[in-house]
């Protein structure tokens, strides 16, 4: 029977220790988004539009909007109207409004998601306020554009897509930068 | 077999166990180790059970009438965490310690200075999750799978202790399960052959193969709970570009493997159990070796059935539903092995082997629930409800707890030189079996009606069940006091057990007397 010295053995076996860390620290993270991002689970949006930018006359598709305030979160949050109706590969405008009611400057991210997550994957924002973060004086109120195309090749039983996007309180994460004059 | 074992004291190095509490402090004899894992273990289980009574009471009627709803969440959490990592876990490494050198011929354990160290871990890991209970905040009380954000941004203060005990248990399994490795590849006697090994100590082996790939991932995981919380990262923080789910993807990749680490050691148990009570060999021998390393492997690749309703794509709810369905296959291969090694056996029914029958009913019937859980349709009605309580209870305690229990009565004679008493096991046995039933088999119908889990209150049409429910389980708590009363009266005195007490047991642990000397096998017995 070959038998290790059990030096070795223990070494290897600190080894498999070793690396089921790594694995579950530096590989599955990063393997679950690259999951997310292929397939679309979880509502996470397309990258770039590939397809050709003309509309498809044959169908309408129903996009609503969604404005929720994390747990925490002060700030008025909505968009300027509920719903569009759009035509796949033809780019479409909203806006969203924001109002720092509070009494102090605040950061905010704002995270989206889009369901059914089978169609998130031929959702795509060529320009959104979640990109960056938002920065709002006390009572300060701005509007906050997101531009999207939905693909030609969104699946054609999907006739509904919502666009939900949920805003963070980030202001301890990063503090605004105090402006000069108040 | 037992002329070739010399137990007087021919070897110079012969000696007793050192005198006085630094005994147990330094010791590194496998016995002394495997006996602070059993106490240890009965303590977390004591402690843990209570924590059970707390919320049983709480539920006996509708309404909140005891604790306050935050508590309720501590105590359902600790109540999990304990029994887990506390009783289960602890208990089969005690067993592993006391039995594994003895069944294959080994004079002790590989690594005995590191089994120490393993050992005296856990109550440091175990004072600090307890004291998080006296802290301002309170203890954790986001149920023990410890879902982020609950255990992040909306963790008490208290998590950053909890992560720090988990860590702590985690290197103690990792180092006890590197321990049984390097004991049962290097240390066999001559001539034991791998597929001689007694079933216990081949489901050790791969128990530990299971532990030292799984419990790095949980370390992992806690790891990135501490940095979201304290340096500002975003693993599972949606805010910052994170997902909670993710956390989901890792506590599952490691908490799914870790049912079958609760499970694994006790079908070990029941396989030298049964077919010593049935006065015949083992049915299938090769075919359970095979079915336990099907049973470890297939536990890879299942975990995302504990969250099919997050939104996982179709095919993905496919996969994860029939991977999951596969198991049945070598796990009923090994119901089929236990049932038929007693097929025409002599039976006798003392409390190990009373155990071990309910045993193999019992976990058959929690693996019937968890099919009806693994399928994903159905699994939206079931999730979270009380089904997946009564689930996981009935394999886990007529499985984990109950083949603990056997191997307990079935040992004890090895252990302490004495027998314990036949009839008081036995009351301890049915008193248990009726209880247990008693307190889980309703919740299958108040979970398939609709009861959450982890509420403090409840509607009033689940009033009936949760009553009988709690009358159960307040009779398999205090029954447990039975057990430690049988367990101390066996040490202090009974019938003297001769070598071996159980004429249909076979094994080397038997040819040494009974209780089992300080030192055994310092010369390796010969194997057939």
């Amino acid at each position: 029977m070959s038998e290790l010295p059990l030096r070795r053995l223990v070494g290897r076996l600190l080894a498999v220790v070793v690396v089921m860390f790594c694995f579950g620290v530096f590989v599955l993270p990063p393997f679950y988004d690259a999951m997310c991002q292929a397939f679309g689970i979880n509502g996470k949006t397309a990258g770039a539009y590939q397809g050709e930018q003309r509309p498809d006359e044959s169908r309408l598709v129903r996009v609503q909007f969604l404005a929720t305030n994390a747990a925490g979160m002060v700030w008025e949050f909505r968009p300027v109207a509920d719903e569009l109706l759009v035509r796949p590969g033809e780019p479409r405008d909203m806006l969203f409004v924001a109002h720092n009611p509070s009494d102090r400057p605040m950061t905010a991210q704002a995270i989206p998601s889009v369901a059914p997550a089978k169609a998130a994957a031929y959702f795509h924002k060529t320009e959104c306020f979640c990109f960056t973060q938002q920065v709002l004086q006390p009572g300060e109120r701005i509007e906050m554009p997101v531009r999207f195309i939905v693909d030609r090749d969104l699946p054609k039983d999907v006739k509904h897509l919502t666009l939900a996007y949920t805003l963070f309180d980030i202001t301890a994460r990063k503090p605004p930068v105090a402006q000069a004059t108040p | 077999m037992s002329a070739v074992i010399d137990h007087g004291h021919a070897g110079h190095d012969h000696h007793g166990p050192a005198k006085g509490l630094m005994r147990w402090v330094l010791t590194t004899n496998h016995k002394d180790i495997g006996t602070m894992y059993l106490w240890f273990s009965f303590a977390m289980f004591l402690l843990g059970g209570s924590m059970a009574m707390v919320i049983r009471a709480e539920l006996f009627q509708p309404g909140l009438q005891i604790v306050q709803p935050e508590f309720f969440n501590q105590m359902t959490t600790m109540h999990g965490l304990i029994m887990v990592f506390g009783a289960v876990m602890p208990a089969f490494v005690g067993l592993a310690n006391w039995m594994i050198p003895l069944m294959i011929g080994a004079p002790d354990m590989a690594l005995p200075r590191m089994n120490n160290f393993s050992f005296w871990l856990l109550p440091a890991a175990f004072t600090l999750l307890v004291s998080t209970l006296f802290m301002e905040g309170g203890g954790p009380n986001f149920g023990w799978t410890f879902y982020a954000p609950l255990s992040t941004t909306y963790a008490p203060e208290s998590v950053t202790f909890f992560i720090f005990a988990i860590h702590l248990m985690g290197i103690s399994s990792i180092m006890g399960a590197i321990n049984v490795i390097a004991t049962i590849l290097n240390l066999r006697a001559p001539g034991m052959t791998l597929m001689k090994m007694p079933l216990f100590a081949w489901t050790w082996l791969i128990t530990a193969f299971l532990l030292i790939a799984v419990m790095p991932v949980l370390a992992g995981c806690v790891t990135m709970m501490l940095m979201d919380v304290h340096f500002g990262t975003s693993f599972f923080n949606a805010a910052g570009g994170g997902d909670p789910v993710l956390f989901q993807h890792v506590f599952w990749f490691f908490g799914h493997p870790e049912v079958y680490i609760m499970i694994l050691p006790a079908f070990g148990a029941i396989s030298s159990i049964i077919p010593a009570f049935s006065r015949k060999p083992l049915f299938g021998y090769t075919s359970m070796v095979y079915a336990t390393a099907s049973i470890a492997f297939l536990s890879f690749i299942v975990w995302a059935h504990h969250m099919f309703t997050v939104g996982i794509p179709i095919t993905g709810e496919l996969f994860f539903m029939y991977a999951t369905m596969l198991i049945a296959v070598p796990t009923g291969v090994k119901v089929f092995n236990w049932v038929t090694t007693m097929w025409r056996g002599s039976l006798t029914f003392e409390a190990p082997m009373l155990f071990a029958v309910a045993f193999v009913i019992l976990f058959t019937i929690g693996g019937f629930s968890g099919l009806m859980l693994a399928i994903a349709p159905a699994d939206f009605q079931y999730h979270d409800t009380y089904f997946v309580v009564a689930h996981f209870h009935y394999v886990l305690v007529p499985g984990a707890i109950f083949g603990i229990f056997a191997s307990a009565y079935y040992w004890l004679p090895k252990w302490t030189g004495h027998m314990y008493d036949e009839t008081l096991a036995r009351l301890h046995f049915w008193m248990s079996f009726i209880g247990m039933n008693l307190a889980f088999f309703p919740m299958h119908f108040l979970g398939l009606a609709g009861m959450p889990r982890r509420i403090p209150d409840y509607n009033l049409q689940f009033a009936d069940f949760n009553m009988v429910s709690s009358i159960g389980a307040f009779t398999f708590g205090v029954t447990q006091l039975l057990f430690l009363f049988i367990v101390i009266k066996c040490i202090r005195g009974g019938k003297p057990a001769p070598a071996k007490p159980w004429d249909g047991a076979d094994g080397l642990e038997w040819t040494v007397p009974s209780p089992a000397p300080y030192h055994t096998f310092s010369t390796p017995p010969e194997v057939k």
